[in-house]
């Protein structure tokens, strides 16, 4: 057995902030479709040693128990790296609703691909093309093609505190805390900007910092009481920087709802509310 | 079509966790039999692997659709209250927004077969016959103006269904 902490991110967290308009919500609403648990379980890599994969095998197929049977494909590279048979969640066994009594973490890859209730894994030579990763989870881009296998989330990070709902009590010193993630990695830094992307400050990185794992930033902040754009931009240790929201969208265009990695901006008005703006 | 034996599966099972071991590994389980596998194995490949005996016609079809589809997918595949099926032909490239159907999006024909036999209808998911799968299935893609009204669908004719979108995907990689 082998313990990891690790994250788990939909692959449609964030994506609202494809829409046109920023929508009014706060950090859960907008972002709240990621967790990060301590995972315990059998490597995969040791169950297929030990079963024997045929040389020509290039993916497997996970599949569910579920009514639905959900299943996705996988590189056999990603399975034979770090992919664990879990059992265990946090210590305890693995929630009826997280996949009891077996569940497929892929650390790093969107989070339908960590196969709850796992009755099954196939190894194949090409990816099986299930309906989850051809009609479902593939990114439309603006020439009408769609990215297929979109797997690692990229880095990036949203600031929790302050944030809507959480409405400022008077000129002061503040700290701005918030959470980093990579599918590529550890976070190699973090910076925030309270003056909307055009001055940043390095923040605090909550040690230990862990490969693929939520990563607590803060930065302290003294807020004149004037309007103030709040933003984060991660860093990972591959060196890829967290884009801004219209990098992000001039790259992909706005036809998915998937990835959406873009830096997110909470405005500070003087009345010390916060809401979701783009900046 | 040999591929449960070029296959290994290593069953999430307690079939695959029971007490015999395995001389050269850690003995985590024993080897599963053929009909062991075969027994689990409903995934269909892109190439029809594992595509069961059986046919049906849009025709049969349409009867199955009218009894448990039409519900959720709504009269002719339209949709609503869930997914709609059918329509929407070249809409991927056009804006703002692509309406993805089997038809206008789904890139192989044999995912419509796996699809549905594993999680159709949803109040009664694995409860069609074969039969039932692939003719339902003929009858969206006739009804998507992919095959004709004559076209029956088997192991051997579903795999061969050229669907529209099947170039419509690109293999991310990550300098994209």
């Amino acid at each position: 057995m082998v313990s990891r902490i690790a994250f788990i991110e939909c692959g449609g967290n964030s994506g609202a902030l494809y829409q046109k308009d920023p929508v009014a919500g706060g950090v859960q609403a907008l972002h709240g479709l990621v967790s990060c648990a301590e995972w315990t379980g059998v490597r995969l890599a040791d169950v297929l040693d030990e079963a024997g994969v045929d040389p020509k095998a290039q993916w497997i197929l996970a599949e569910g128990a579920d009514a639905a049977g959900m299943s996705r494909s996988v590189p056999l590279a990603k399975a034979m790296d770090d992919a664990i048979l879990t059992l265990y969640q946090n210590g305890e066994r693995i929630r009826p609703s997280n996949g009891y009594p077996l569940r497929l973490l892929l650390p790093g890859y969107e989070g339908n691909m960590n196969v709850k209730w796992l009755r099954r894994i196939k190894v194949t030579e090409g990816p099986t093309m299930t309906k989850d990763e051809t009609s479902k989870y593939t990114i439309s881009l603006p020439n009408g093609k769609a990215l297929q296998f979109v797997f690692p989330i990229e880095a990036k990070s949203v600031i929790t505190r302050p944030s809507p709902g959480l409405t400022m009590k008077g000129v002061g010193l503040y700290e701005i805390s918030g959470l980093a993630w990579s599918g590529y990695g550890k976070i190699a830094k973090v910076d925030v900007s309270a003056d909307g992307g055009k001055s940043w400050a390095p923040a605090t990185l909550q040690e230990p910092v862990l490969a693929k794992a939520l990563t607590r930033f803060r930065v302290a902040w003294r807020w004149n009481g004037g309007p103030a754009i709040l933003q984060s931009r991660a860093t990972d240790e591959s060196g890829y920087v967290q884009p801004t929201r219209a990098d992000l969208i001039a790259a992909r265009g706005v036809k998915t709802i998937y990835h959406f990695n873009g830096i997110a901006s909470w405005a500070v008005g003087e009345n010390g509310e916060v809401t979701h703006v783009y900046a | 079509m040999s591929m449960p034996s070029r296959l290994v599966t290593a069953s999430a099972s307690l079939l695959v966790f029971s007490s015999a071991a395995i001389a050269d590994g850690p003995g985590l389980g024993r080897v599963a039999s053929l009909d062991e596998i075969a027994s689990w194995d409903i995934s269909i490949g892109p190439d029809g692997a594992g595509l069961p005996p059986g046919r049906g016609t849009p025709k049969q079809g349409q009867t199955v659709y009218a009894e448990k589809c039409v519900a959720c997918h709504g009269e002719n595949g339209a949709g609503k209250p869930n997914d709609q099926l059918v329509g929407g032909r070249g809409s991927p490239s056009g804006d703002p927004a692509p309406v993805k159907t089997v038809g206008s999006f789904w890139p192989y024909a044999t995912t419509l077969f796996d699809y549905v036999r594993r999680a159709m209808p949803l109040n009664a998911p694995k409860s069609l016959s074969d039969d039932e799968v692939y003719a339902v299935s003929a009858y969206i893609l006739q009804l998507n103006g992919i095959i004709g009204e004559a076209d029956a669908m088997d192991a051997q004719t579903l795999p061969q269904v050229q669907m529209p979108n099947r170039d419509g995907f690109i293999n991310f990689s990550r300098t994209q």
